[in-house]
């Protein structure tokens, strides 16, 4: 293997988006608990939904700094390391980015401030209204930059070729590309369940040490409930989603469930060794005739393998094979964890049930590890193409030497090991804290609004007024 | 009629590039000021008085970069190439300076020096890495056929290093009048002090970049009346409002200054990015890609630069009209303890 501008820019542009949609994936979910934190609270004055609010939009605004100056970067990065691909995509998929600029970003960014820092600015109304349009923003935003993304998976409502030139035929077939619906449906519910794992794992941490919390119980319940509801609907969109993949990427499919062979009656893959050196399993361990059952419907179905498709088509297997299986099988665990916390609240002991409450803190990082290992499928999967049949992804690379694109990869590794380590850092010592902390501020501070600068003091009120160099 | 869409789409971008940069560069500039603060609290109420706008400051630079791929991709794909390195750096140092916003506050002892310094470092580069952005898109691209056709390092010349130095100096113009207008008592006397010199370094730096542009490629010295050794002052007097708004801006800035205004040198400083933008942009118009490619060359399709405008159209409105909004809640002045009521 040579690193060539290629190989590292495909590198970077992995470890950079995939830093990237860490924060997405976990503010889409809190924007639109943040909005249902302040309007029960609006609705009912329970104070303990303020307590909430105002513990988690700190939690918020750390993420979603990272989320923001990490996206800045991606729209940046199709430009300096895959030109050829943004020359040819840019008047059929340009317009998507365009108005994910000007129907979202522009909302999250503007309202963003208000929400952080208009708590005393503006009346409760206005305010209320700010963290809606911010959590609208995310929604849009993922709106259009999935439709993106699925038009590179299943291009759709276009002419001309790749040497000529596209141009979109049919801007509705663009946006809507037939496995866009499905895939939008997934990303937001993967959202949202990320950000319920974490609200139930930051509520179970302080319920272990204090099971009289009344805030971390509150918050608990939400989460379980919405994980009970969103994790079995997140396998039936999925399904979905495999049905899109069967038709629309067959190759992709093949490499999902490691089938070599194009037959019927294909057996389903638990576990195996899949190489392409060997076009085959090393071992595999199965349940005869599944296979066709689950991706085509019926045991009967003729299902390809890779054998159908040359072997410069093929996508790597073995990535794909294990991290789609490590998605489905965090899938199924959060459905687990939904119905057992269910069955703690019916009995009423959630808030002591220790083991359970063990589970919730271990699985709260699941979501994050689901949301990347379904992107590794989803993208890898449909190598050697980067637009799915048109452009492979050697062809879209721009003209530069591999000198810049280490000396670039290498600075993205240590500026975001720094801002990741940093932030998880301060992310997780606010959590321990506790939404407790913020109540129990001296007066005055509780005038402060709660992204302000000031506000993160409560726990050692020196610090900010120490000095800073 | 039918609308010239590529035309539009032109300025669209440009409008878009110039927000950006008077907007991004007052908060940029406020981080240079940075290391220049008597106090934490001096630097803890400059942080606060642009908390609030940064993000949104910042997505014009999104608008400009995801605008400019929508409507001209071609010249996209040849751009960010070719200005590679110094992309990429403005892109790592507009991360940490982001991050610091937040980061900063939530540090203590050490993370809080650390962030403050990244605060400041990263406004800095980011501000200088944007001047050799600018500067080595002014003085031209090498092409081949409709791909980047040069080294790496194309980008660095003494002129893109004196544009970065001047762009610097700009930003740091704008910051230092923008906390006139937004602070009080001994920050704004600082603020004060850090505008005379700022707008001084300005003044000249202006000056060497508009002269050095001259002689970056022939195109703008014949655009400037300059043409084989003779001058045409007719040519020159078309485009000497520029130059005079530029020291209109300058004469506002200092006027303001001496009168103890509060907004005029802001103002005035804001005058001043305006000519010196449309003093280089008249150098190279109607290139995308100086000096090479045209606009009208790069642009892409009609029927999708036509599908943006109509969002354009509908939400640009929407946009400046909740900008403004958002600039209305936190208006007046702003204090360390104070933080926002
Ligand atoms: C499913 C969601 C999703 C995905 C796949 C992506 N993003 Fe993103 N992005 C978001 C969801 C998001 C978000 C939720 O809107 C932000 C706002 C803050 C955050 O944490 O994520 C965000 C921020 C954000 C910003 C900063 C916006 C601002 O200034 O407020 C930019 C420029 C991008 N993104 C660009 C991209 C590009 C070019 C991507 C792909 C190559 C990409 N994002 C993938
Ligand atoms: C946000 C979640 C995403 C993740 C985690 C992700 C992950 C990845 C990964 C791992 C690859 C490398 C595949 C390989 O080279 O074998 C890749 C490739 C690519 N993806 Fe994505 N992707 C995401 C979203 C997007 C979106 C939204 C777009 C554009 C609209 C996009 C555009 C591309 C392009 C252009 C490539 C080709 C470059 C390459 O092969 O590395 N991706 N992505
Ligand atoms: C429970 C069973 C699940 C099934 C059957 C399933 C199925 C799939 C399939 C087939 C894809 C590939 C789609 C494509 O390539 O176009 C995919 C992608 C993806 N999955 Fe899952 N998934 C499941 C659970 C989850 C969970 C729990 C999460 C995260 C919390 C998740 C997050 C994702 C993401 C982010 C992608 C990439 C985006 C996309 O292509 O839609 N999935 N999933």
């Amino acid at each position: 293997m040579e690193f060539d501008a290629l190989l590292l820019s495909r590198i970077q542009f992995a470890f950079t988006i995939a830093f990237h949609i860490i924060f997405p994936s976990f503010t889409i979910g809190l924007a639109s608990y943040l909005a249902v934190l302040e309007g029960l609270w609006l609705l009912t004055r329970n104070e303990t939904f303020k307590t909430l609010y105002l513990f988690w939009v700190k939690i918020f605004a750390l993420s979603f700094g990272m989320g923001v100056v990490s996206g800045v970067v991606m729209s940046y990065q199709l430009g300096t390391n895959w030109s050829v691909f943004s020359a040819i995509a840019g008047p059929v998929i340009g317009p998507l980015f365009a108005f994910e600029v000007l129907a979202a970003f522009f909302l999250e960014a503007s309202f963003l401030g208000v929400m952080l820092f208009g708590w005393k600015k503006v009346g409760p109304g206005l305010h209320f209204a700010s963290t809606v349009l911010v959590a609208f923003g995310t929604l849009t935003s993922a709106f259009w930059i999935i439709s993106a993304n699925s038009w590179m998976q299943s291009p759709s409502g276009f002419a001309g070729s790749v040497e000529e030139g596209l141009v979109a035929v049919n801007w509705l077939q663009v946006i809507f590309s037939p496995t866009f619906p499905e895939r939008l449906a997934h990303m937001v519910l993967a959202a949202y369940l990320t950000t319920a794992l974490v609200v139930a794992a930051a509520s179970a941490f302080r319920l272990l040490r204090d099971a009289s919390e009344a805030e971390s119980a509150m918050a608990l319940k939400m989460a379980i409930g919405m994980i009970v509801i969103v994790a079995p609907l997140q396998l039936l969109v999925g399904d979905l989603s495999g049905k899109d993949v069967l038709e629309h990427q067959p190759a992709k499919l093949a490499a999902i469930e490691a089938f070599w062979e194009t037959r019927a009656e294909q057996p389903f893959h638990i576990a195996a060794w899949p190489d392409r050196e060997i076009e085959g399993n090393h071992w595999e361990l199965s349940t005869p005739k599944v296979g066709s059952l689950i991706t085509g419907g019926s045991v009967e179905a003729e299902i390809q393998g890779l054998d159908a498709f040359a072997p410069e088509d093929r996508p790597p297997v073995f990535i794909v094979f294990w991290s789609f299986r490590l998605m489905v099988g965090l899938g199924l665990a959060m459905i687990g964890l939904g119905f057992w916390g269910a069955w703690t609240i019916w009995r009423g002991s959630t808030a002591r049930s220790r083991p359970f409450l063990r589970t919730c803190v271990a699985m709260g990082p699941a979501g994050f590890v689901a949301v990347i290992a379904g992107w590794i499928v989803a993208e890898v999967g449909r190598q050697p193409y980067v637009i799915y049949g048109l452009l492979r992804t050697e062809d879209a690379v721009s003209p530069i030497g591999a000198g810049s694109v280490s000396a670039s990869l290498l600075a993205f590794l240590v500026v975001y090991a720094i801002v990741f380590s940093v932030g998880a850092l301060y992310i997780l010592r606010l959590l321990g804290e506790g939404p407790g902390a913020g109540s129990h501020e001296s007066p005055p501070s509780q005038d402060r609004p709660p992204g302000w600068a000031l506000a993160a003091a409560p726990e050692d009120p020196g610090a900010a007024r120490k000095e800073d160099h | 009629m039918a609308l010239d869409l590529p035309l539009i789409w032109a300025g669209i971008i440009a409008l878009a590039v110039l927000l950006y940069v008077m907007l991004d560069g007052f908060d940029l500039g406020v981080g240079i000021l940075f290391p220049f603060a008597r106090s934490p609290r001096d630097r803890d109420t400059m942080m606060n008085t642009i908390a609030p706008f940064w993000d949104g400051n910042e997505t014009w630079l999104v608008l400009g970069g995801g605008g400019l791929f929508a409507a001209f991709p071609l010249a996209y794909a040849i751009i960010m190439p070719a200005l590679y390195i110094p992309i990429l750096l403005m892109m790592m140092a507009l991360i940490l300076r982001g991050v610091a916003f937040e980061f900063r506050a939530r540090g203590r002892e050490r993370g809080k020096a650390l962030w403050t310094a990244a605060f400041a470092g990263g406004s800095t580069v980011a501000a200088l890495a944007q001047g050799l952005v600018l500067g080595g898109f002014i003085q031209g691209v090498t092409l081949n056929g409709e791909a980047f056709g040069g080294g790496p390092f194309d980008w660095l010349t003494p002129y893109t290093l004196l544009v970065a130095v001047g762009l610097t100096a700009g930003y740091a113009l704008l910051g230092s009048t923008w906390l006139i207008w937004r602070t009080e008592d001994d920050l704004h006397g600082d603020a004060r002090r850090w505008a005379w010199i700022a707008a001084v370094a300005s003044a000249a730096l202006l000056v060497l970049v508009s002269l050095a542009t001259l002689f970056v490629h022939p195109q703008v010295a014949v655009r400037w009346g300059f043409e084989d050794g003779a001058f045409d002052l007719a040519r020159f007097a078309v485009l000497s409002p520029i130059p005079a708004l530029g020291l209109a801006g300058l004469a506002l800035v200092a006027w303001g200054l001496i009168k103890g205004g509060h907004v005029a040198p802001f103002l005035g400083s804001l005058t001043v990015f305006v000519s010196g933008y449309l003093g280089l942009a008249v150098g190279f118009f109607p290139s995308i890609v100086p000096y090479d490619l045209t606009f009208r060359q790069a642009a892409s399709a009609e029927n999708a630069l036509g599908l943006m405008l109509v969002g354009v159209a509908i939400l640009l409105p929407v946009i400046l009209a909740y900008t403004v909004w958002v600039y209305w809640v936190f208006r007046g002045k702003v204090g360390a303890d104070a933080g926002y009521h």
